[in-house]
């Protein structure tokens, strides 16, 4: 099982002294975030994607490649990828590159963003969402699997002989999870090619993952994937911790009731019991999250949110090495046990290299404009 | 015999309230005739001040918490509702606006409904015409013509032959009237349910439907 940590990104005041980071400050901050990661041991950093204050990760692939150059085992995943503004043919390019850059360390998590106001600004419409998804999800999936495309649909320009570039490294792309919070329709999505299914599993009630997990692996199943228990499954979680409980409570009590999401809501109280936010000590974190797998199965991958509502990063560094090294090691033994040897593991690119038969490279060479001929042995 | 729900809602904020001893002879009144036509029926009564901090959390976080869920899968899963609320600044009060807001807004289509108010005089009573009444259009509920008003006079000289008496008594013979003429509510939607298959959503048209 692989654990991790995922971004939002966001500019906060930190309620406690008023200071707010700058852009610039956020944005190292996020980067000693993943570099500590793989310090403490976790296997996964994942950024969001944002076009508007006040968040900063609106370019990923510069974000991750940067990562990637200063880290060696981590892999990077985004939380999510806007599959609906962007353009499929940039985020084919900019994650192939990216693999190919971090040695195949790259996975991508497909999300739709819910701010409207964002929509327009790429030329698209929210209430669209569900149909972009749809129909630019379809064209990427053949961008990395196909060396010319011919395509047209009805949200971007038609393509004629289109050979999206980098090939995917080794011939085998990113592996894709499809992140949603409630959209059946996405579960659905996820199910029809096989990829992963990720529920945010942070900010709503337990019962709203376990539908959409519950529908994930049926339809996975459905699909012909494999049974429903080997479907690929990741969940979000959010935990503040200290040694002692009433320590953590005390110290996160201002950033939760500030936050931007659910603050000046309901009380810390309520909401973790409503959602799986756990403020508490590492022996209750441990305990809370070993208990999603009773409700949504065996499942492949974790991922903590740590560093949003205005927590500094001195206090976000000491909750990832509380993580990695009192945490997630019992988590990995825990959960290793108790899952049978059929369902797999998340997929990485070695594991996918050896599904698809080994390497191979997929490079594509340019045609002569004259004579219409490849140069000789160039894979075409 | 047919089995019928009824969900009532009252947005009275003080205890004891005239709008829920409104909603509750609305509710009587309307069980009644269901019952002498045959049917049999669960009362399900809601008072939204017991919520009142849930739907402000519901408005802020985006979801219901447990016992808000239930309240709200009553309201949304019943054969008819009642809604009553008291006029303030001539409008229905910000709690049962509140509540109707966090609903989905599919889920009181085609719902019969019986709409009610109480206010300090009688110069309110058009708010249940420009205020409620078109607030469930919105929703497109089936909202029965007659509205009851109840002002403190009502109350005065309530006795079984009171104008109040007979509009109470006409509205639910029309909320009756509407519940009859539907086949009997099979409960909430389901939010997660899934109506297409993939196919489909691509367009290419040949999927199977989904169960």
């Amino acid at each position: 099982m692989q654990f991790g940590i995922f971004t939002v990104g966001d500019v906060t005041v930190d309620p406690t002294t008023g200071r707010e980071p700058t852009e610039h400050e956020r944005i190292k901050a996020m980067v000693a975030i993943a570099l500590k990661a793989e310090e403490v041991g976790l296997d996964v950093f994942a950024t969001g994607e944002h076009h508007n204050p006040p968040f900063v990760p609106s370019s990923p692939t510069t974000m991750l490649g940067y990562i990637a150059a200063r880290t060696e085992r981590l892999l990077l995943s985004t939380a999510t990828t806007l599959i609906t503004t962007n353009d499929p043919v940039k985020i084919a390019e900019d994650y192939a590159m990216l693999q190919h850059l971090s040695d195949g360390r790259v996975d991508l998590m497909m999300g739709r963003g819910n701010t409207g106001p964002v929509y327009p600004w790429f030329g698209k419409d929210i209430r669209a969402g569900i149909p972009l998804a749809i129909e630019n999800y379809d064209l990427l999936h053949r961008l990395w699997r196909e060396d010319v495309v011919d395509w047209k649909g009805k949200y971007r320009t038609p393509l004629q002989s289109f050979t999206s570039t980098p090939r995917p490294l080794d011939g085998v792309p990113p592996f894709v999870w499809h992140g949603s919070i409630r959209s059946p329709e996405i579960a659905e999505q996820a199910a029809y090619y096989g990829d992963g299914f990720f529920a945010n599993h942070i900010f709503w009630p337990k019962e709203h993952t376990q539908r959409m997990i519950a529908l994930y692996r049926q339809r996975y199943a459905h699909y012909g994937h494999g049974s429903a228990d080997q479907a690929i499954v990741g969940l979000g979680g959010q935990v503040f911790m200290r040694r002692n409980s009433q320590d953590a409570v005390r110290e996160f009590r201002p950033y939760f009731d500030n936050a931007p999401v659910y603050g000046h809501g309901p009380s810390l109280e309520e909401f973790t019991r409503e959602t799986p936010l756990t403020v508490g000590s590492p022996q209750q974190v441990i305990d809370r999250t070993l208990g999603f797998r009773e409700y949504v199965g065996d499942y492949q991958r974790q991922l903590f949110l740590m560093d949003h509502a205005g927590l500094p990063l001195k206090t976000v560094l000491e909750q990832l090495d509380l993580l990695g090294e009192e945490v997630v090691p019992v988590l990995r033994k825990e959960f290793a046990a108790l899952r049978p040897a059929h369902v797999p593991a998340a997929p990485t690119h070695a594991s996918l290299v050896a599904a698809a038969g080994g390497a191979k490279d997929s490079t594509v060479h340019a045609v002569d404009d004259v004579t219409g001929k490849a140069p000789e042995g160039a894979t075409r | 015999m047919t089995r019928r729900t009824l969900a009532v809602v009252s947005a009275g904020l003080s205890q004891p309230s005239s709008t829920r001893l409104l909603a509750d002879q609305l509710a009587a009144a309307t069980r009644d005739e269901l019952v002498r036509r045959g049917s049999e029926v669960e009362l399900h009564v809601v008072d939204l001040r017991e919520y009142a901090h849930d739907v402000v959390n519901n408005m802020l976080t985006g979801f219901a918490p447990a016992a808000l869920r239930e309240v709200i899968d009553t309201v949304t899963g019943a054969d008819g509702l009642i809604a009553v609320t008291p006029i303030f600044s001539a409008s229905y009060n910000g709690l049962f606006k509140s509540f109707f807001d966090v609903l989905d807004s599919e889920s009181l289509v085609d719902r019969p409904v019986l709409i009610g108010a109480t206010g300090g005089t009688a110069r309110h009573s058009l708010a249940l015409e420009h205020a409620v009444r078109p607030m469930f259009a919105y929703l497109r509920s089936v909202v029965v013509p007659t509205a009851v008003f109840a002002a403190p006079e009502d109350w005065a000289d309530g006795t079984a032959d009171g104008a109040l008496r007979a509009r109470i008594r006409r509205a639910a013979g029309e909320l009756a009237d509407q519940i009859e003429r539907r086949p009997p509510a099979t409960g909430p939607a389901d939010p997660f349910a899934l109506t297409t298959d993939f196919l489909q959503m691509l367009g290419r048209g040949d999927g199977e439907p989904v169960n």
